[in-house]
């Protein structure tokens, strides 16, 4: 029987455990910390890329890596900014930990400042997540008033401050040069690379963007150190990660697990299986942009290589699971509504092909559809691939693209019917 | 034109930014909460003034974010997902029965001012979906009857309020 592996999770699950900072310091909190200050900041950095932590917020980028690109001795201060702007559909798991063990993951944060020689770090939320919000500003008050924060960082001679920047409502600016250009002051508008935010991020100053869990897993590896933290995980594929499990499942919710665990295991036995004894139809295995896998591909381990070798991607460990029932080009449809909403419409392929993707699914719903459609529908898909500025574009294209390969005999009953 | 108590914040808020201008959006929220929930050309004005940006330029940033509105909301905003997961276990449904109760569609406010509805993408609750968010809180798991009750309670609620259902 699977069961989580409880790492990040570990207060969260504890009876009684409330998140503030009385009993994060009861629960063994704020000793990682002085650990990474004892230490050299390049210390700190190789003892992440020896820990092979990878991004959480999506793309699986080295952590470690990331941070040995910052810019140094530019004359400009550098900055940490934490990925908080959690939207891609499915997505839901930052939240928990913003919500339930806030220190958890600011001690992450504060260390990860420390590595990249930061005296300031912003943590970008999206603005609906007002009691993630409220619950960070606690924790960070709490901080200050205690002085872990402050001109002395616990005690010691390094200056930290924090601050929670509140996002407005655009899906586009969980990606990182948007984001950037948002928490500025100005539109969320990806931006032309490079140069790379390590060298121009926030307001033109060297800039690393980190996702929440990211940073969080950071605290543990500096608890438990690089080979324990390794050996949770499946080669290349450090660590636990929190996985979103929504849809059709017994037992919705958001679950730690290890790295490489089976995916059918984490929906049979954490979610506990198909609601309502149904067959399962699919699944949509790393957030609403990832390529769709039909019921009998999942029997594959659920780590970043591993969902890649099978055709698609982790992403945002976000398990979208639909059941026989589901009729998927209304599923496609909605898909495709969402990045037609969020297309910051910069780049044609992707303001076009979002637009009349949408168009030609509602086409297909209404009884319109035809054979030429189809295969319209096919190009509009592949054309967003790889064209843009910005990776929304491959975003929209990839789920139109993988439903119409795994599931097209469901689009053709929409015409075969009324022709 | 805020508050003494949202003054303090704004002075704050404008302290942790090297820029003026970063602080836009933050102060553009604190504007928005303290003009009832919508932002106009007064305000917008104001924000401008205290980023030391053109009127231009806020009014170009704040349109570009759903969260900011330019007309009144209902005193209780229902903000209903749709989205993907939301979608897959009955949010549409959800959003079908707030319209039909209320008498009103997605983006419209009831005559008396009481309640407006806006349709959302992912608010970030798929594993407790469908879910809405209620002025600042969230409310999850939602079922007919369990609208029906929180209309209820809100419709009878006398001025400040709890949202929690
Ligand atoms: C359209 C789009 C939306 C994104 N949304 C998010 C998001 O909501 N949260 C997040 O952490 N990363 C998001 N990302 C990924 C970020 O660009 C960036 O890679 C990430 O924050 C890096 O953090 P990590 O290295 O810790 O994963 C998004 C990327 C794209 C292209
Ligand atoms: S791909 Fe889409 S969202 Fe990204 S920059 Fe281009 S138009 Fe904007
Ligand atoms: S889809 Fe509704 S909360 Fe994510």
């Amino acid at each position: 029987m699977l069961e989580e592996t409880l790492v990040l999770f570990r207060n969260i699950r504890t009876p009684g455990y409330d998140g503030t900072l009385d009993s994060y310091r009861k629960a063994g909190g704020y000793q990682s910390l002085p650990k990474a200050l004892a230490m050299q900041p390049e210390e700190v950095i190789a003892l992440v890329k020896e820990a092979g932590l990878r991004g959480r917020g999506g793309a699986g980028f080295p952590t470690g890596l990331k941070w040995s690109f910052m810019a140094k001795n530019t004359g400009k201060p550098s900055y940490l900014v934490c990925n908080a702007d959690e939207s891609e559909p499915g997505t839901c798991k930052d939240r928990e930990l913003m919500l339930k063990d806030p220190h958890l993951f600011l001690e992450g944060m504060m260390i990860g400042c420390y590595a990249l020689g930061c005296h300031h770090g912003y943590i970008y939320v999206r603005g609906e997540y007002f009691p993630a919000i409220k619950s960070l500003n606690k924790a960070i008050d709490d901080c200050y008033r205690e002085g872990i924060l402050g001109p002395k960082l616990l005690g010691g001679d390094y200056e930290l401050d924090l601050t929670v920047h509140t996002g407005a409502g655009a899906y586009i600016c969980g990606e990182e040069s948007a984001l950037l250009d948002s928490l500025e002051g100005k539109r969320g508008h990806p931006r032309v690379k490079p140069p790379f935010p390590a060298v121009a991020g926030f307001n033109s100053c060297p800039t690393s963007v980190n996702n929440v869990e990211t940073l969080t897993n950071v605290t543990a590896i500096l608890e438990m150190g690089a080979d324990a933290y390794k050996s949770l995980g499946s080669p290349n594929n450090a660590g636990t990660h929190l996985v979103s499990l929504s849809g059709h499942v017994n037992r919705p919710g958001v679950y730690e697990v290890a790295m490489g665990v089976g995916l059918r295991e984490i929906i049979q036995e954490l979610g506990g299986g198909v609601r309502g004894g149904k067959q399962l139809k699919g699944v949509i295995p790393g957030g609403s942009s990832s390529p769709v896998l039909r019921a009998d591909e999942i029997d594959i381990a659920y780590d970043f290589d591993s969902v890649g070798k099978a055709g698609s991607m982790m992403g945002s460990s976000a398990i979208m699971v639909f059941d026989e029932d589901t009729d998927v080009v209304k599923l496609l449809h909605r898909i495709s509504r969402f990045y037609n909403h969020e297309s910051c419409g910069q780049c044609t392929p992707c303001r076009e092909g979002t637009h009349w993707a949408r168009q030609l699914l509602r086409d297909f719903l209404q009884n319109n559809g035809s054979e030429r459609k189809l295969n319209r529908l096919q190009r509009v898909g592949r054309n967003m691939g790889g064209t843009t500025l910005c990776a929304l574009g491959d975003a929209a294209s990839m789920p139109i693209v993988s439903f119409l390969k795994k599931f097209p005999d469901d689009f053709r009953q929409y015409y075969a019917t009324a022709s | 034109m805020f508050s003494p108590e949202t003054q303090q914040q704004v002075d704050r808020l404008l302290s942790r930014y090297p820029i003026r201008r970063n602080a836009l959006l933050p102060l553009l929220h604190l504007a928005q909460k303290e003009n009832q929930g919508w932002l106009d050309s007064k305000w917008v004005n104001h924000v401008a003034e205290l980023c030391e940006v053109s009127p231009t330029h806020v009014e170009g940033v704040a349109t570009f974010y759903t969260m900011f509105r330019f007309r009144p909301p209902g005193k209780y905003h229902l903000q209903v997902c749709t989205c993907v997961p939301c979608c897959l276990v009955g949010g549409p449904e959800i959003l079908e029965h707030l319209e039909h109760k209320l008498g009103i569609h997605a983006g419209h406010t009831t005559k008396d001012g009481l309640f407006s509805i806006e349709e959302m993408e992912c608010i970030g609750a798929c594993a407790y979906a469908p879910a809405m968010i209620v002025n600042e809180d969230y409310v999850e798991q939602l079922t007919p009857e369990k609208i029906d009750q929180l209309l209820d309670t809100l419709a009878t609620t006398p001025q400040e309020q709890e949202t929690h259902a």
